[in-house]
């Protein structure tokens, strides 16, 4: 009982730090462009199936095993700075001014495309790529052996994450720019300001992020078509349950999320996908706009 | 005189009865059209509001569920059809009860959320739903008939045009009534609604339970035409098919959803057959066009091709 | 004299640091015309947002009615018989002039009809007479975006008044009217205020309406009321002068 209370707090752990890297790219864009990016558990996926085809391509060409962490950072960039622009500038940029509805619907369809997508360079099959993990061991917790992967690397990277962004908005001039714009764009367009650049390079940032989350995740889980669609409910639910455009909220939230999954993994496995639902309505019937959000006056 | 959707709504009519005549395996298609048209019916009414609901493959899978359960204690398709309306309708009130508070991002992501867990439940919990093998449903009878499966599909077919006639005719005055008009109303301003005593949550809340309604009768039908049901109805890609199918047929007109889900229906049983892996990848491609060059969608062109010929005439 | 319709006490709102009310004592007597004025953003419009349930005030009491409506959703206190007009009004963009007001009217009426048109013949005629008083009977049938800014503001307090209020508060109803049709406007507002027996409320900026339409004035200074009373007295006090007028002449004259 205690060990298997155990082995889901870890695994809790590790997957909240997935989770959360996605959502922080989902919350950052929103706050930003205005626009929930129905797409973005697809970069979660692409990210990963790209990061698999790297490593098993290191792995092919005979390289060390120590490239494949590096690797999964790579992958990310590399779907980062190939999709964000793409999509932004080609597509999004149409859409800035036109009706929620209709931005929302745009997104979902390139969800759409980018979920077949996957399935014509990657297939179907289940793809599992391992490598990453297994260069790094394992570790005895009590009386788990755990990854060391999953017990430092991922909750470390997620840390370092929500620091740097924390410090990178608050103490760099980009990340200020950012926060202004998020506040009150049209106050900061008319201090000249550049929105557009602004909403590009935060988009493919938020693109990056996801693909992160995903290239990280890759070596604990078989890649298989629909992880991407998993992914956008859940780190929706971590967003509206954190109040959106929050991002220390969504850290925590995405780990009371997370740790809520893995207990129900271990106790109650028919109920896995419930619960992290159950928390974001209970948490939205007693405060409507998240644990952190505030609300807003509404326009007569 | 008629007015002119009525016509063309009769025509329309003739046209599946005769086509259904003409190549008896587009019944099967045309009636799985219909029953979607259904469903769409009720997206349409929220994108009246403004809103877009990406769940709504919920209320079909409840009511084809509702069938596949219920079909063996209750036998006929003229009683498992109300009734697996009124469980949607039911399901839709309370979750309408939450979602109606919300517009917009969390409104459209919210009911993702609920047809998810939905479809999780349906594909875990073996022992009740049999997971992903789905369950069989046995032909019902049609008002106390046991059919053989050429009338029983007469039968389907019609009694789908029958419901699409009916409730489209309903929708349509539904559209042009106060509570219709307060719909559009929270597109625009709601809190000027609020101004007026009107509560828009309720409005939406009304408009959502009838679109719940709508998409448990569709689903309904989608049983008692495939005689099967599986979770995969649940997923998202069948809400999406719905939302598609909403823009596709255009919002101007209660005929938009048939004439999209026909049109829709017809291109698919080639289409995906060709393209299986890519054909999320090519309605959303379409979607993307149609949003961005041709917002009003199939009726819209016609409207613009035929009503002007007619005006001009 | 009998109870007030309408009874405010001691209300005070602030955002950030300006007080926008900070004590404001007012009361509406029924059957009566009211005219706030007040220098821009001095809070004017605050007061209808508090009174009709937009804004919660920090501290204070609303009567109306006797009954206390303080902090009501808006939804409530429109029930209870107030209804406003804006300064700026958002029409219902999709419909046309006659459903825009015709949705004022079922909202009084009965509103929770699923499957008979909006403009029946009962509520249509209604909605067409409320036109004929604000002077837009021709423009009926115009998308409510095709209006004029003058036809708008008439539109919406005609929107307004379909709810019969007992109380109908009106921000600024002549800005951005044509000064020509000023007058005529007013009119015609306030014959149709005069026959229906209603007690109004309007904010306004123009001293040639107030003392021409209001039986009283309140000047709404620094968040308060500095006087209330007659139109010709207030007017003619020079703090008032100096207050509000002598800011907007100096404005005119410049």
């Amino acid at each position: 009982m205690a060990l298997l209370l155990l082995l889901a707090v870890l695994d809790g752990l590790a997957y909240a730090a997935q989770v959360f890297m996605v959502a922080v790219g989902l919350t950052l864009i929103f706050g930003v462009l205005r626009v929930l990016n129905v797409a973005h558990g697809s970069f979660f996926a692409i990210g990963g199936y790209v990061a698999a085809s790297l490593g098993a391509a290191i792995a092919a060409a005979g390289f060390s095993s120590a490239l494949a962490l590096p690797a999964l950072l790579l992958a990310s960039a590399i779907v980062g700075a190939l999709l964000g622009p793409l999509i932004e500038r080609l597509i999004l940029a149409r859409i800035y001014d036109k009706e929620q509805v209709l931005q929302l619907l745009v997104t979902f369809a390139l969800f759409m495309i980018l979920e077949d997508v996957q399935k014509l360079i990657w297939g179907v099959q289940p793809i599992f790529q391992d490598a990453p993990v297994r260069s790094l061991g394992q570790v005895a917790v009590g009386d788990i052996v755990y990854t060391v992967y999953q017990l430092y690397l991922l909750p470390g990277v997620a840390l370092a994450v929500l620091v740097g962004l924390m410090w990178f908005l608050r103490r760099t001039l980009t990340g200020r720019v950012i926060v202004a714009v998020t506040e009150d764009r049209e106050a900061a367009t008319a201090l000249g300001i550049d929105a557009d650049r602004v909403y590009l390079f935060t988009f493919t940032f938020g693109v990056a992020l996801a693909a992160l989350g995903g290239a990280l995740a890759s070596p604990t889980t078989s890649l298989v078509p629909g992880i991407g669609v998993n992914m956008i409910v859940l780190s929706f639910a971590v967003v509206a349950t954190a109040g959106l455009g929050q991002i220390e909220g969504a850290a925590l939230t995405a780990l009371l999320i997370g740790l809520g999954r893995s207990v129900a993994v271990y106790f109650a496995p028919e109920f896995e996908v419930v619960i992290p639902y159950l928390i974001m309505v209970a948490v939205l019937l007693v405060r409507p706009h998240g644990l952190f959000g505030r609300p807003q006056l509404r326009r007569v | 005189m008629m007015p002119r959707a009525t016509i063309v709504a009769l025509l329309g009519t003739v046209g599946i009865l005769a086509a259904a005549a003409l190549a008896p395996w587009l019944k099967f298609v045309l009636t799985v059209a219909l029953a979607k048209g259904l469903a769409v019916m009720g997206i349409l009414l929220l994108l009246r509001a403004g809103q877009v609901s990406f769940g709504h493959a919920l209320y079909l899978s409840i009511g084809a569920y509702t069938v596949a359960f219920l079909r063996p204690a209750v036998p006929d398709l003229l009683v498992l059809l109300p009734l697996a309306a009124a469980v949607a309708l039911g399901v839709g009130l309370v979750i309408g009860l939450f979602v109606a508070r919300y517009r917009d991002i969390f409104f459209g992501m919210l009911n993702l959320a609920f047809s998810m867990v939905f479809h999780s439940l349906l594909e875990k919990l073996y022992a009740i739903t049999k997971g992903t093998d789905g369950i069989r449903v046995f032909r019902p009878t049609v008002a106390g008939f046991a059919l053989e499966r050429l009338p029983y599909e007469w039968a389907v077919l019609g009694l789908a045009l029958l419901l699409a006639l009916g409730l489209g005719w309903l929708a349509a005055r539904f559209l042009v009534s106060p509570l219709g008009q307060a719909l559009v109303a929270i597109k625009t301003r709601e809190t000027r609604l609020e101004f007026a005593g009107v509560s828009a949550r309720r409005v939406l809340l009304v408009a959502y339970a009838a679109s719940a309604a709508l998409g448990g009768l569709a689903g309904a039908l989608l049983a008692c035409t495939t005689l099967h049901v599986t979770p995969h109805l649940a997923y998202w890609t069948q809400s999406g098919e719905l939302v598609f199918i909403a823009i596709l047929g255009g919002g101007g007109s209660i005929l938009g959803p048939y004439l999209g889900s026909v049109v829709y229906e017809l291109v698919r049983v080639y289409a995906a057959a060709a393209l299986p892996d890519a054909w999320q990848m090519v309605l959303g491609a379409v979607l993307l066009g149609i949003i961005l060059f041709a917002s009003r969608g199939l009726w819209g062109l016609y409207e613009d091709l035929v009503m002007r010929g007619w005006r001009r005439a | 004299m009998s109870e007030p319709l309408l009874s405010a006490r001691g209300l005070a709102i602030a955002f950030g640091g300006v007080r926008a009310a900070d004590g404001v004592d007012l009361d509406v007597a029924e059957g009566e015309i009211l005219a706030i004025i007040g220098p821009n953003g001095a809070g004017k419009t605050t007061f209808i947002n508090m009174t009709t349930g937009y804004l919660r005030p920090q501290a204070g009491r609303i009567l109306f009615g006797g009954e206390d409506i303080t902090g009501l959703a808006p939804r409530a206190i429109v029930r209870r018989g107030i209804a406003r007009s804006f300064q700026i009004p958002q029409l219902f963009a999709e419909q046309t002039v006659i459903e825009n007001v015709a949705l004022k009217v079922a909202a009084r009426r009965g509103f929770w009809r699923a499957f008979t048109p909006l403009l029946d013949h009962t509520t249509a005629s209604e909605a067409m007479r409320l036109l004929e008083q604000v002077g837009l009977a021709q423009l009926a049938t115009a998308r409510a975006t095709e209006l004029n800014e003058g036809a708008r503001k008439l539109t919406d307090v005609a929107m307004a008044m379909a709810l019969e209020p007992r109380l109908l508060l009106m921000d600024e109803p002549t800005s951005g009217v044509a000064s020509a049709e000023k007058f005529a406007v007013m009119d015609t507002l306030v014959g149709a205020l005069r026959a229906r027996r209603t007690t109004a409320v309007f904010v306004e900026h123009d001293m040639e309406v107030v003392e021409r339409y209001a039986d009283r004035v309140a000047v709404w200074s620094q968040g308060k009321i500095l006087v209330a009373g007659p139109p010709r007295e207030v007017l003619a006090d020079p703090a008032v002068l100096r207050e509000v007028i002598g800011v907007e002449t100096a404005h005119a004259g410049a």
